[in-house]
């Protein structure tokens, strides 16, 4: 308002004007007034908001407060303690732990069973996440086409995440036991769990078995989240099924597969139980993986130490790599917002 | 030139559309394939269990199911007492779980406050080092307060859940503001507002969350494996494994097959049973 009157005042006749309506100021005053004015309603807003801010952040801070203290308490400060543990020589051979530098670390490099767990943790990652990620996309958008029994598909591929692992490896134990397993029918000499070379690959059978089931419940969800707009305007575009798979549902499905792929990684890395009932790590080690071998490490062996370090570097792997993922996410994000 | 285009086009039409029939029964044959495989397990898991102990190795044989596997099972070992200690277990991480997702989702998804993002950061942290990954540092800490061989013990690294967290957060910023300050003008205090306006909405996030972390804990194993020693505090799951390794030769398929099947029944039959509100819930909460 004030702006577009100046010019009008300042015109020589126009004087009489501002006098007439603003009697002690001269324009140039009025308007300094009023920009003060609002400066300082400004600055009491700033102020009120800062302090709504500082109520809001109380607030805030303490709804958050007791999941907090517990994530703190169980995932925090572990942390922090593993890295200092991993420092000390802490095992059977010592009274006390004892500082020890990085001599945990050297001896894991050393350690050959160490690698081949690593090894074997990689392999489970690259063969069981991608593939369980392609089978769950197949699954959900196969039970979703149906035109009847859909519920019952699901079901079908859905039922193992419901089944604890140890129960799984049971019932797939039974399954690959030569001569009298399920297997054995076909061929009683299939011994896949007993040879060191196909052990891992009849384990990650079962993973992905257990697993892809779980991931199709996300993708179920994705699927249903991409408006139908979206695929009529590519149908009547004339684009075909795999067109339409590659250029619309798998890029509208992007947040949901990054999600996914947190999940199958850090899967890849948690998943053990069944080794404790299947093959205890073996033949050899040939089935072990990182988690089982802490735990081996922790409390059969009682090295508190060297399962410190492994602890530690496995913390660091797996933050890596999911940081990465999230890394991904954000720049991919915007296809849903 | 339109003439040609079009003599070219209408054949390859033709054809895309006959290669998208063929390779649509390919599809679908292989998908019902991998459903048959992947109900194989359970059926034979659940044949061994209820068929005479006599006819277990004899794929062809057809009897009237018996339930003599599972009287022996839960006269060899207090699959009761394992019951009781899961459902404990599960029902108190969940209760918990619950009250601590609603607090934090409802602060991440309606509250703007310094250190939001940071403590964002530290939640989703927990969603990439699960509790189980550390099993010694937290084994060691509660040898340190006695709390080894406690159900509490158990249950009190899960007490916090980022997932949950998300979920509810997600859900949350689906329900329209309006609420909450038509709410606020009535004179509703915060917690009035979580419990009147928010609460009864997350019912979806709910669900799917609860049926996810009741299944984790019903199943989870290591961590209740390091943390007990007597019987009497174990839960189903090391329950089965402790019995299964008891017999180590495979003469006794029948028994550790009926025990397999007791701890896999309950969730089991939950989920066929609710599978539809739990799809639905799964499609309407955050889960995205």
């Amino acid at each position: 308002m004030a702006e577009t009157m100046m010019p009008q005042v300042n015109l020589g006749a126009g004087t009489v004007l501002a006098d007439t309506l603003f009697p002690q100021e001269t324009a140039g005053e009025t308007l300094r007034k009023q920009e003060l004015a609002k400066e300082k309603a400004y600055e009491t807003a700033l102020k009120k908001e800062i302090t709504n801010k500082w109520k809001r952040t109380l607030t805030g801070w303490l709804l958050l407060a007791p999941s907090l203290v517990f994530l703190c308490v169980f995932t925090i400060y572990p942390i922090v303690k593993s890295i200092i543990s991993s420092f000390y020589l802490d095992n059977l051979s010592v009274m006390q732990p004892v500082f020890a530098g990085f001599s945990n670390y050297i001896a894991l490099f050393q350690d050959k069973v160490y690698w081949e767990c690593f090894w074997n943790n990689l392999l489970i990652a690259v063969v069981t996440v991608p593939l369980s990620i392609g089978l769950a996309v197949a699954m959900a958008m196969f039970a979703n086409s149906l035109k009847w029994g859909k519920a019952a598909a699901r079901l079908g591929f859905t039922y193992p995440t419901f089944i604890p692992l140890v129960a799984a490896a049971n019932i797939w134990m039974f399954i690959y036991t030569p001569i009298y397993g399920l297997l054995g029918y076909i061929n009683p000499n299939w011994r896949f769990l007993a040879d060191g070379k196909t052990a891992i690959w009849a384990v990650m059978v079962m993973l992905v078995w257990k697993q892809a089931g779980y991931i199709m419940l996300f993708y179920v969800a994705g699927l249903h989240g991409i408006s139908r707009e979206l695929f009529e305007a590519a149908k009547i575009d004339g684009a075909n099924g795999w067109q339409i798979f590659t250029r619309v549902t798998w890029p509208m499905l992007k947040p949901t597969t990054i999600y996914v792929l947190i999940i199958t990684l850090t899967n890849a890395y948690k998943m053990v139980d069944h080794l404790y009932i299947m093959t205890k790590g073996g033949p050899g080690n040939a089935t072990n993986v990182l988690l089982f071998y802490i735990y081996q490490t922790g409390f059969d062996y009682w090295d508190t130490g060297k399962a410190s370090a492994m602890t530690v570097i496995l913390v660091a792997v797996l933050l890596v790599v999911t940081s990465v993922c999230f890394f991904v996410q954000d720049k991919k994000a915007y296809y849903n917002n | 030139m339109d003439i040609k285009y079009s003599a070219v086009k209408a054949p390859m039409r033709g054809r895309v559309h006959h290669s998208v029939h063929l390779g649509r029964i390919l599809v679908y044959g292989v998908m019902f394939l991998l459903l048959t495989v992947s109900l194989i397990p359970l059926v034979w898991v659940v044949r061994t269990a209820f068929i005479p102990r006599e006819l277990t190795l004899d794929l062809t044989a057809v009897a009237w199911p018996t339930l003599e596997n599972f009287r022996r099972v839960l006269a060899a070992a207090p699959f009761g007492k394992y019951y009781g200690n899961t459902i404990f277990i599960v029902v108190g991480v969940l209760v918990v779980q619950f009250v601590l997702i609603t607090l934090a989702g409802y602060a991440f998804a309606r509250i703007d406050f310094y250190g939001s993002k940071a403590l964002f950061v530290l939640f989703l942290s927990q969603l990439m080092i699960a509790p189980e990954v550390l099993i010694l540092p937290n084994y060691s800490m509660m040898a340190k307060w006695g709390l080894t061989d406690t159900k509490i013990g158990i249950m009190l690294p899960f007490f916090a859940s980022a997932m949950g967290t998300l979920i509810v957060r997600q859900t949350i910023k689906t329900i329209p503001y309006e609420l909450e300050e038509a709410a606020k003008m009535d004179g509703a205090n915060l917690f009035q507002i979580l419990w009147k306006v928010y609460v009864p909405l997350l019912k979806p996030a709910y669900i799917s969350f609860g049926m996810i972390s009741a299944s984790f804990q019903w199943n989870n194993f290591l961590w209740p494996l390091v943390m007990t020693d007597s019987v009497e505090k174990r839960p189903l799951s090391l329950g089965l494994a402790m019995f299964a390794m008891s017999y180590e030769t495979g003469m006794q398929w029948s028994d550790v097959s009926a025990a397999t099947v007791l701890v896999c029944a309950p969730l089991l039959i939950l989920f066929f049973v609710f599978q539809r509100q739990f799809m639905e819930s799964f499609m309407h909460s955050g889960i995205k």
